[in-house]
């Protein structure tokens, strides 16, 4: 290889030097890059890694970027955090939780996968760049754009919640709200990006973007002390994360980083949106379209472009997929909320309540050691959770209001305690 | 009866630059055939060595999946305009060339998507 890492068709295998293009001309199937492992098992090391930055970018040596490319927005390395008090509640032991909801710049793994993607348009000679996105992928395009001084065309289904939409338009994106799921987007992007000269970040850039997904699986490994875990779950949108943080493991394998362990992948989705999950619960090879009814419209892709990939690797390694309801939704932002701190968006509602019923359904096993990937945050999905909470009345401000506001908070609660569980 | 057959970029190598063609085809399997008879050179990179149409390739009749409405048994109208893509697919080189389609529409910019460029 001329550089460390190239373009190769994910089907016929045939390969292809670094090129804005996402699709084999041979056999019409999905590319992906291959990064040259043995040159990278010369000079990536512990101690390498340790000394980069604290950001995904202590990585770029498994990255495809070029080799002096100077990093621009230090997205990633988001903490991995002990879960005990989720883990009493569902029933586990050694429960981690690998929180992207605080991801930088725009609270959701997507700047991770942009953060690559831009890197690649700008060494492509791009101007202009643009996604299709159900809108996490949309506030990173727009704000790490912004911050590259690219132009950008961002097309988001018309019903998406309105804090993604502002949190898109803030950088001055162009934001084209189209008629349609994000299917209809996604087909009308690729009629777009064979018409202009843009970098799609998910379409024509689509290998390089998906890359950055590895590091989330790199940073799992190395936040747990070089090792890896025995179950992962992660939500399913497209399909891409849960196959590319299985790479970053086979990876980190291959590099002799930690020591070889059959990871066992689970892929959580929203019951309304459930086409991988429904893939492998019934052993399909092939992914059956769905037209998405879900609050979690994050991750509603009825026609997923990884899918095959994504069910793939779940059934290979031992895992297995479940779907919820959108009620089993709002409750998982809660629990996670209320045992630990961390407010996710619908998408983590998913994560959350599928790794509680995998437990329940002994799919887990309590002691494990489990880690589910929390992708995005709850600030930008506040609409699901509209009515779930009263505004109280304001007192006085006086001490005796205080204490009778107390007063009456206590026999409610006791009230509440008596009554058996309400919610 | 005649249905309009939009091709990606992707396909242009095997049919000599066509982007287009007229289909007098009343289904999905008559109109692969008819691609395949019109471009021969497409039709081993359409099929795999089972002879099925490859899983990537989706077919959208009006902005619709055909799979939405009855896949083969969709029998087209008049007028249909129908449109292949594989997933993901798309995209041209910066340079105003692509890899697929030598003229990529607008060599000037790239904002105005036409043909005649209207960014002067």
């Amino acid at each position: 290889m001329a550089l460390s890492y190239e373009l190769c068709c994910r089907e016929c295998g045939k390969r292809y030097a670094n090129q804005p293009l996402s699709i084999c001309d041979e056999c019409f199937s999905p590319l992906e890059v291959v990064v040259d492992l043995d040159a990278a098992k010369k000079t990536v090391t512990r101690e390498s890694i340790a000394q980069g930055p604290t950001n995904m970018w202590r990585y770029q040596a498994l990255l495809p970027v070029p080799e002096d490319y100077v990093p621009q927005t230090p997205a990633g390395w988001t903490p991995l955090l002990k879960a005990p008090r989720l883990a009493d509640r569902i029933g586990a032991k050694n429960l981690y939780i690998k929180n992207d909801a605080v991801c930088m710049p725009t609270l959701s793994f997507k700047d991770r996968v942009v953060a690559v993607a831009l890197a690649n348009a700008q060494r492509f000679g791009f101007d202009t760049v643009g996604c299709s996105s159900t809108g996490n992928l949309a506030n990173s395009v727009a704000a790490q754009a912004a911050r590259l001084g690219l132009k950008t065309y961002i097309l988001v289904p018309a019903d998406l919640e309105a804090a993604k939409i502002l949190n898109t338009q803030v950088y001055g994106a162009n934001l084209i709200r189209i008629d349609g799921n994000y299917d209809h987007v996604n087909r009308l992007s690729s009629q777009i990006a064979d018409r202009y000269n843009w970098g799609f970040v998910n379409v024509n850039l689509r290998p390089y973007y998906a890359e950055g997904s590895k590091t989330v699986g790199f940073e799992i490994a190395e936040q747990l002390g070089w090792r890896l875990p025995d179950n992962v779950v992660v939500p399913m949108a497209g399909g891409s994360l849960i196959t590319k943080i299985r790479k970053a493991f086979k990876e980190l394998i291959a590099l002799g980083l930690v020591e070889p362990k059959d990871v066992r992948f689970f892929g959580a989705q929203a019951t309304g949106c459930s086409p991988i999950a429904k893939a492998v619960k019934t052993g399909a090879d092939h992914i059956e379209p769905q037209k998405p009814s879900t609050i979690a419209r994050s991750l509603a892709i009825g026609n997923p472009a990884d899918g095959v990939y994504a069910a793939k690797a779940i059934r290979e390694s031992g895992g297995w997929a479940e779907d919820v309801s959108d009620v089993e939704i709002v409750s998982g932002i809660q629990e996670l909320a209320e045992t630990e701190g961390i407010f996710t968006e619908t998408a983590g509602g998913v994560t959350t309540a599928v790794t509680a019923r995998l437990y329940a359904h002994g799919r887990i096993k309590a002691d494990d050691l489990t880690v589910s990937c929390i992708t995005g945050n709850g600030l930008k999905t506040t609409d699901v959770l509209a009515g779930a909470y009263e505004t109280e009345e304001a007192i006085r401000p006086r001490l005796t209001d205080f204490e009778n506001y107390i007063n009456e908070i206590k026999e409610l609660n006791e009230l509440v305690s008596g009554g058996g569980n309400v919610r | 009866m005649s249905v309009r057959v939009l091709l990606p970029n992707a396909f242009q190598k095997h049919t000599n630059g066509a982007k287009e063609i007229q289909s007098s085809a009343s289904n999905l399997p008559q109109l692969i055939d008819e691609i395949e008879v019109t471009f021969p050179a497409l039709k081993t990179h359409l099929r795999d060595e089972t002879g099925n149409v490859r899983r990537f390739i989706n077919f959208y009749v009006n902005e619709e999946d055909i799979r939405f409405l009855g896949n083969e048994k969709y029998a087209f109208k008049d007028g249909d305009e129908v449109l292949l893509i594989p997933s993901i697919a798309g995209g041209c080189w910066p340079d105003g060339q692509t890899r697929f389609a030598p003229n990529c529409k607008c060599s000037c910019c790239s904002y105005c998507g036409q043909e005649e460029c209207a960014c002067y």
